[in-house]
């Protein structure tokens, strides 16, 4: 039995990688998806879709890629989930479905997500059947994949869902956040185009709480669901915040990924540092030191836990690592020095203290360990909080001290037929969390309706 | 939508666009603005909301930089590719007593809404306008019916007070009570005139470097009171007391270089 090693991924090699913003998994070849489904045991019960917020059927959809019935195995996944294709990339499966894969517990699981993107790429399209319509109507505020995934599930079932989307292109986080080099736009446009067969009608440049306010859209259709996302950036707050050179990891991501500052044709120009500090230890932090990098920065990470504690994907690591990315752990900066443009930063040695609340040692400065490090950009990827626009002109919604919306156990605000879910809820979580919010959703809102 | 219904070459500098926008018009209020974008590999750049009825709203722009050059090229007919708003917290309106508006040179245009809902509100509105000679003023039979008084600056003396509008405004003071000031134009100008008013509140519209216009890049950050703001959301308008002027003037250059080579390849 080949079970024990799992088929490695195909990957741009880290040295070409580094220079372009093309995709770094190539993805599985035929064969490659097959050796590796074939190690899939097939449980009696599958542990691992235990593992999926989305509940993809993973025992099922394998078995058809076994069989090399690869068109019937991406049937399969998109009964449970219509953005495979992006899920396939930039899932944390070794948090979820792969954690739970029993092969893990003496070798290495099956790469189930390798397995999905490889479903997801090789679709062979075809026309959608009809979907009869009830005559219902649904708004959905954002089209990120909490938003998205709401839409598709509730198209799927016949409601007429229109989505306002605040920017000039669908997608929300998967457009302007995540890179091309993790996630090509044209996989995440294929996967949205689908969405418009279903019939899904996407408004762009329609910002809610200015344009049209969420009691407008109350009026105007039977239910309404929020996925405005976590958007806002938190900053260090620390002196010389404002100096040129000086980004949130989102306006940096912005600027290169909805805006394409990286290809010279575009207008939008981003700052090309030559030695390039990226604060915080996310897969935010991440794609930004992997985006400086391929601009042509050297580039280092400084975060003030671990690598241990580092919130990033090991995949993300790891690929950062080898393409030439330098990390400092346990140093945070508390200065950040030059007259115009930034200079230098002063940062401080940490180490690590009692437990705190996410159950992760807090880190603690220790005293006298100041030094400096010279560097012309600086980007902050230290988190973000929702984004408080629809809040702010909708009082009457009830919403947390960092401006989460509340829901119930079943994503339902305090307005009657309004539902949220995604980061605007969590905070900050991922991409199948916010869709699996966002398809809970859509169950909710059907059963109110009906 | 979006489609350009009017084009008017308003001076030497200053091009008008009335646009079709009749869902934006419907929300807009004073002090908002809008994000626009001309082409699939164009910026976006904001533009304040100058005027607006029932079906369009009112742009007024420079040509100053590669995108601004671009929109001027644009014709009746043509359509705006993205049009995005209305945007930030419309501005602050009440009865204050005697309000003066501020304008410097393209900031003149968006001071209109302003005036006129100070003037409903039931103030006392005067305006100041400043340009570098008399050529580049606009909008005067338009100003006349919602302000009390207009006093105009030119740089060269070509009309009006020979000097800028930090002389008209001290020229005013002396005159009079005034209970709060309104003041747009270039960042330079806006300081200058919070400098000049002592302990009248200044409200300054900020025009900083914005992508998204919607709170999320934070490049359009302000220091208010020591505090990061987003122009975007928390403003554009805020009291220029308490605005960190040396901050904002340095971070409006922060791509200086890339614009100078931008209109390099222009020419």
């Amino acid at each position: 039995m080949e079970t024990k090693t799992r088929v490695s991924m195909p990957e741009q090699a880290a040295s070409k990688r580094n220079k372009n913003f093309k995709e770094v998994n190539l993805g599985l070849t035929e064969k490659l998806a097959i050796k590796e489904a074939n190690r899939c045991l097939q449980c009696k019960v599958p542990q691992c879709e235990k593992g999926c917020p989305v509940n993809v059927p993973i025992k099922e959809f394998i078995a058809l890629i076994k069989e090399k019935k690869i068109n019937k195995a991406i049937e399969k996944i998109k009964e449970k989930n219509l953005l495979p294709g992006i899920c396939g990339r930039v899932c944390p499966q070794e948090n979820q479905c792969e954690k739970k894969c029993v092969l893990g517990i003496k070798s290495e699981p099956v790469a189930i997500g390798h397995l999905e993107r490889f479903a997801a790429d090789n679709e062979k399209e075809k026309p959608i059947s009809t979907i009869k319509k009830n005559n219902k109507k649904i708004a959905i505020v954002g089209s990120g994949p909490a938003g998205l995934t709401c839409a598709a599930e509730l198209a799927k079932k016949g409601y007429s869902v229109t989505v306002f989307e605040a920017l000039h292109k669908a997608g929300g986080v998967l457009t302007y956040g995540i890179p091309e080099f993790r996630l090509p736009k044209k996989i995440v446009q294929k996967e949205i185009d689908f969405i418009k067969k279903l019939g899904v009608e996407i408004r762009l440049n329609s910002l809610i709480g200015s344009l049209y306010t969420l009691e407008e859209l109350r009026k105007g259709f039977d239910a309404v669901f929020i996925g405005t996302g976590a958007g806002v950036p938190s900053f260090l707050n620390i002196p010389g915040e404002d100096l040129i050179g000086v980004y949130s990891a989102n306006e940096f991501l912005t600027r290169v990924n909805l805006m394409k500052a990286y290809n010279a044709e575009y207008d939008t120009p981003v700052k090309k540092g030559k030695k390039v500090i990226v604060i915080g230890g996310g897969n935010v932090a991440m794609d930004a030191a992997r985006s400086a990098l391929r601009l042509g920065g050297n580039v280092t990470v400084m975060y003030r836990r671990t690598e241990k504690e580092m919130p990033a994907r090991i995949e993300e690591v790891k690929h950062a690592k080898e393409e030439g990315i330098e990390f400092m752990f346990l140093s945070s900066p508390i200065e950040i020095l030059g007259e115009k443009k930034i200079e230098k930063i002063k940062y401080i040695k940490m180490k690590l203290g009692e437990e705190d609340s996410s159950g992760r040692k807090r880190p603690v400065p220790i005293k006298n360990s100041e030094s400096e490090l010279d560097c012309d950009e600086l980007i902050v990827a230290i988190g973000t909080i929702p984004n408080p626009v629809l809040q702010r002109k909708t009082k009457e919604l009830n919403f947390g001290e960092k401006g989460q919306i509340i829901v119930n156990d079943s994503g339902k605000t305090n307005l009657d037929g309004v539902y949220a879910g995604g980061d605007i809820v969590s905070g900050s979580a991922t991409v199948i969390n916010a869709m699996g919010d966002g398809k809970k959703a859509a169950e909710e809102i059907d059963n109110y309706i009906k | 939508m979006n489609k350009i219904i009017e084009k008017k070459q308003l001076n030497a500098t200053n091009i008008l666009f009335r646009v079709e926008a009749p869902e934006i018009a419907k929300k807009a209020r004073a002090g908002q603005f809008i994000i626009l974008r001309i082409r699939e590999k164009g910026e976006r750049i904001p533009l304040t909301i100058a005027d607006w009825d029932k079906d369009s709203i009112t742009l007024v722009f420079q040509p100053v930089g590669k995108t601004t050059n671009e929109l001027a090229e644009l014709k009746v007919n043509d359509k705006i590719l993205d049009l995005m708003g209305p945007l930030g917290t419309p501005s602050h309106i009440e009865k204050f007593g005697t309000v003066v508006m501020i304008g410097g040179g393209l900031g003149i245009a968006p001071c209109y809404p302003i005036a006129k809902a100070m003037k409903q509100a039931g103030n006392k509105v005067i305006c100041i306008f400043g340009a570098r000679n008399k050529e580049l003023f606009f909008w005067q039979d338009k100003f006349k019916k919602v302000s009390d008084e207009i006093i105009l600056c030119t740089d060269d003396g070509s009309l009006g007070i020979k000097g800028f509008t930090t002389d008209g405004l001290k020229q005013l003071m002396q005159k009079g009570k005034i209970d709060r000031i309104v003041a747009i134009g270039p960042t330079i100008m806006m300081k200058f005139i919070t400098l000049t008013a002592g302990d009248i509140p200044v409200v300054v519209s900020l025009n900083p470097i914005m992508v998204d216009g919607m709170g999320m890049c934070g490049g359009c950050r302000v220091l208010i009171d020591g505090e990061v703001k987003f122009a975007c959301v928390d403003g554009p308008e805020f009291i220029g007391q308490k605005v960190d002027w040396d901050s904002l003037l340095n971070r409006v250059k922060t791509y200086e270089e890339e614009e100078h080579k931008c209109k390099i390849n222009l020419q």
